[in-house]
């Protein structure tokens, strides 16, 4: 029954195909870009919640405050 | 280089922590009520406003905007502005947010209990707070981008990220899942019906949980983790992939909520296949945050902060494992409406939202206050009694939710249900419905004992309303490597605009056949629109939550049809629905389903049931509806109601709303009649008449004939 329904919709089996399409070209993307990504800005990233530390009794010395 | 002197803005982060904490004791102090309700139907009061159905409402909105949703605004203030090096864009704008989000809250305390709901689960709260909801939520994005704007920093850190994906998608899913038509102040009717309107429903529902109660968490964890552990998060690259697969792929796993319904099958497979895609992401994130803690797992046996972050994570990996699974048919049929999945969400948000919370919350208050934590001892206290609640809560319920699920399945060797009596299945579980109390109490206790920490320690600090910082303007020139690929993360318009086509996709391939096909849904010729007594009772329906126990959807196994349609062996049809607006399908069954209820029982027997339900069956846990025998039904409503339903699409002549009570004062008086004839005194018009009509009507069209005529 659903068949038929589908089958009303105009060009239906071309969802399927674009649907796909939008997917893998997406994860290619993604992973070229993780990939290719420069370390050094990777690295860069990666500290930039460390270095915002302004409470001045409260450095990483004393982080230990629990 | 010249340092520019900045003030980040506390005050409204401190605002938005003491919110969270008075509202996380309210939300889970009225959890451990409706779980007490459970057992002890007593605790129901006999009162309208604290009835079972009108509280479960209030809990669950409580919990996800009053608690998780405070402590989500607490943690994006503090962190935003550190991580852009900017304090808030506007803080005008910032207390609009705080006090509209506030104001929110209490119309939601108030409304629910009065029983002013959508009864759509986790968006019931009415049109005009919807419209609140959204000026508010767009309030909070426009001071967000405009302080990503104005940053100092040039590149957007990924918790960032994890901030404009909430805010971008919470404002597309509440909009579309909200679209209703208004009847009066207080009452609208869903633009959908039936099953357009439960996959509407359910895209929103799954992807709350994805993009209110995730997403923002994972950004805070992606700050605050790498804070607490002082050491940056493990690979800033997995982190990426982790975003752009998250909410890419979230979008689509919605359907899995409506496996085995009258939903088309297609997007029913769909939802399964997206959900076990999901697990790359969710458990790419977990390990993330837990190998963040290299060589600093010794620091987690001491730090009471490390202690609830882990947790919080691992108990992440966990439901993001447990919720794909859940989603295969095969599992799903078993566990779909039982108290396994009420496990499954407090797995979620007790261990995931609730300690990850506690964890932030104890690192930021001794900073904010400039002091120590008063008491690591009290601290470390709470994790345990928190832990010992998590587990006292989840373990009870999967063995509920298997137990009775089987139960309900169980045959005996001559092909009849062996537990034919639905009660009996649920007196079965009640031993552990009191131990899901135990742990509830636990960690409510837990909470109690964190709010007493927090206020010694703020009253023995010295409150930092504006944190003074030096800051070097930000540099335009590209800072390292170069290349397209961070060019994206330092343009906020452009990265906003890609993660609302991300998510957009996913929205529109699945929901777009299903409105195409709206005319070509297949009608059944004999299921005709509710009649003015009906809808007025099923309004009444609505009114008292009774979809939180019941749901109205038989599904095509014999051990459903066999105990609900024993006579005509019917499961649900999606035809069966269009006229439903909104749809009620539920997503739990405390209670027995009751899409077949209609004529199965007399008038009389729903009469007894609702005023004194263990006078009718013996040990059943429904709370009592006496006030339906006392208030009237608001017949001045019923014009109103027909228009609207006729706007949305149900076929009511033209002219009918000016002598619908006519039909309706009929109707009443066949039903009460009948009653008076057994004995049973009762107004014409009295609430319970109505609910009555509803009731017998439920299901029964598609007994009529079994003509199916395609509409074409």
């Amino acid at each position: 029954m659903y068949k038929n329904i589908l089958q009303n919709i105009e060009n239906v089996a071309v969802w399927p195909v674009i649907s796909f399409v939008i997917f893998f070209l997406f994860f290619v993307l993604l992973l070229w870009w993780v990939i290719t990504a420069d370390k050094k800005y990777v690295d860069e990233m990666g500290q930039l919640p460390l270095n915002d530390d302004a409470t001045p009794n409260l450095t990483d010395t004393n982080s230990h405050l629990l | 280089m010249q340092l520019e002197k900045i003030q980040y803005d506390n005050k409204i982060v401190k605002a938005f922590i003491i919110a969270t904490v008075i509202f996380g004791i309210v939300g889970m102090t009225v959890g451990l009520l409706i779980s007490i309700q459970l057992f002890y139907p007593l605790a129901n009061f006999d009162l309208q406003y604290t009835s079972f159905g009108r509280l479960r409402p209030l809990h669950t909105n409580a919990v996800i905007f009053a608690f998780v949703g405070n402590a989500m605004f607490a943690g994006i203030y503090y962190s935003l502005q550190r991580l852009l090096k900017a304090r808030m864009f506007n803080d005008t704008l910032s207390w609009v947010h705080f006090w509209g989000w506030q104001l929110i809250i209490l119309a939601a305390a108030v409304t629910l209990p009065l029983g002013m709901t959508t009864s759509k689960e986790y968006a019931e709260l009415e049109w005009p707070i919807d419209i609140a909801i959204a000026v508010i939520w767009v309030v909070f994005g426009w001071n967000m981008i405009g302080t990503i704007i104005k940053r100092r920093e040039k590149h957007m850190y990924v918790a960032i990220w994890f901030y404009i994906a909430t805010f971008v998608t919470v404002a597309v899913l509440h909009i579309v899942n909200s679209f209703e038509m208004p009847v009066t102040l207080f009452k609208s009717y869903s633009f959908y019906a039936g099953v357009q309107d439960a996959l509407v429903q359910w895209w929103y529902g799954h992807n709350a949980v994805a993009f209110f109660l995730t997403t923002p968490f994972l950004g805070l964890m992606y700050y605050f983790l790498p804070k607490a552990a002082n050491r940056p998060v493990y690979s800033y690259r997995l982190s990426i992939v982790h975003f752009w697969s998250l909410i890419f792929i979230y979008i689509w796993a919605g359907p899995h909520h409506l496996l085995y319904t009258a939903l088309p099958g297609w997007a029913q497979s769909l939802g399964v296949v997206f959900s076990i895609m999901l697990i790359a992401p969710s458990w790419g994130g977990m390990l993330n945050g837990l190998l963040t803690l290299r060589g600093a797992w010794d620091r987690v046996r001491e730090d009471a902060v490390l202690k609830f972050m882990v947790v919080a994570v691992t108990a992440y990996g966990m439901a993001t494992l447990e919720g794909p699974l859940l989603s295969l048919k095969n599992i799903n049929g078993i566990t779909h409406f039982t108290d396994w999945i009420v496990a499954h969400v407090h797995v979620g948000g007790l261990g995931w939202n609730g300690f990850l919370i506690f964890g932030v919350f104890y690192w930021m208050v001794p900073r904010m206050w400039d002091t120590k934590l008063y008491s690591s001892k009290l601290a470390n206290l709470h994790f345990w009694l928190g832990t010992l609640g998590i587990i006292f809560y989840a373990l009870p319920m999967y063995t509920a939710g298997v137990v009775q699920s089987l139960m309900w399945k169980e045959f005996n060797p001559d092909g009849f249900l062996t537990y034919q009596n639905f009660l009996e299945t649920t007196t079965k579980i009640l031993p552990l419905y009191m131990l899901r109390s135990f742990g509830g109490l636990l960690y409510l206790t837990g909470v109690f004992i964190m709010a007493y920490n927090l206020v010694k320690t703020a009253a023995a600090g010295k409150f930092i309303a504006n944190e003074e910082v030096e800051v070097a303007p930000m540099v335009k020139t590209s800072s390292a490597g170069g290349g397209w690929h961070h060019a994206l993360e330092s343009k906020p318009v452009l990265f906003t605009t890609l993660a609302l086509v991300a998510i957009l996709i996913g929205g529109v391939i699945e929901l777009v056949p299903t409105f195409l096909i709206k005319s070509n849904i297949p009608t059944i010729a004999t299921v005709k629109p509710y009649t003015p007594l009906e809808l007025h009772g099923r309004d009444i329906y609505i009114r008292e939550g009774c979809v939180g126990c019941h749901s109205q959807m038989v599904r095509p196994f014999r051990s459903e049809v066999q105990r609900y349609d024993p006579k005509f062996g019917e499961y649900s049809k999606a035809g069966e629905y269009v006229y439903d607006h909104p749809f009620l399908w539920g997503s739990k069954r405390t209670g027995p389903d009751l899409h077949r209820v209609g004529s199965k029982y007399a008038d009389s027997w729903h009469y007894r049931h609702m005023l004194t339900p263990t006078e009718v069956s013996t040990g059943s846990i429904m709370p009592a509806y006496p006030w339906l025998y006392e208030q009237i039904i608001e017949k001045s409503a019923t014009a109103g109601k027909i228009s609207a339903l006729r706007t949305v699409g149900v076929p009511y002549e033209e002219g009918y709303e000016q002598t619908a009570n006519d039909d309706l004062d009929a109707q009443a008086k066949k039903i009460a009649d009948g009653l008076k004839m057994e004995g049973y005194e009762v107004q014409n018009e009295a609430e319970i008449v109505a609910l009555i009509a509803y009731l017998q009507r439920l299901g029964i069209d598609i007994k009529v004939k079994n003509e199916v005529a395609e509409q074409k």
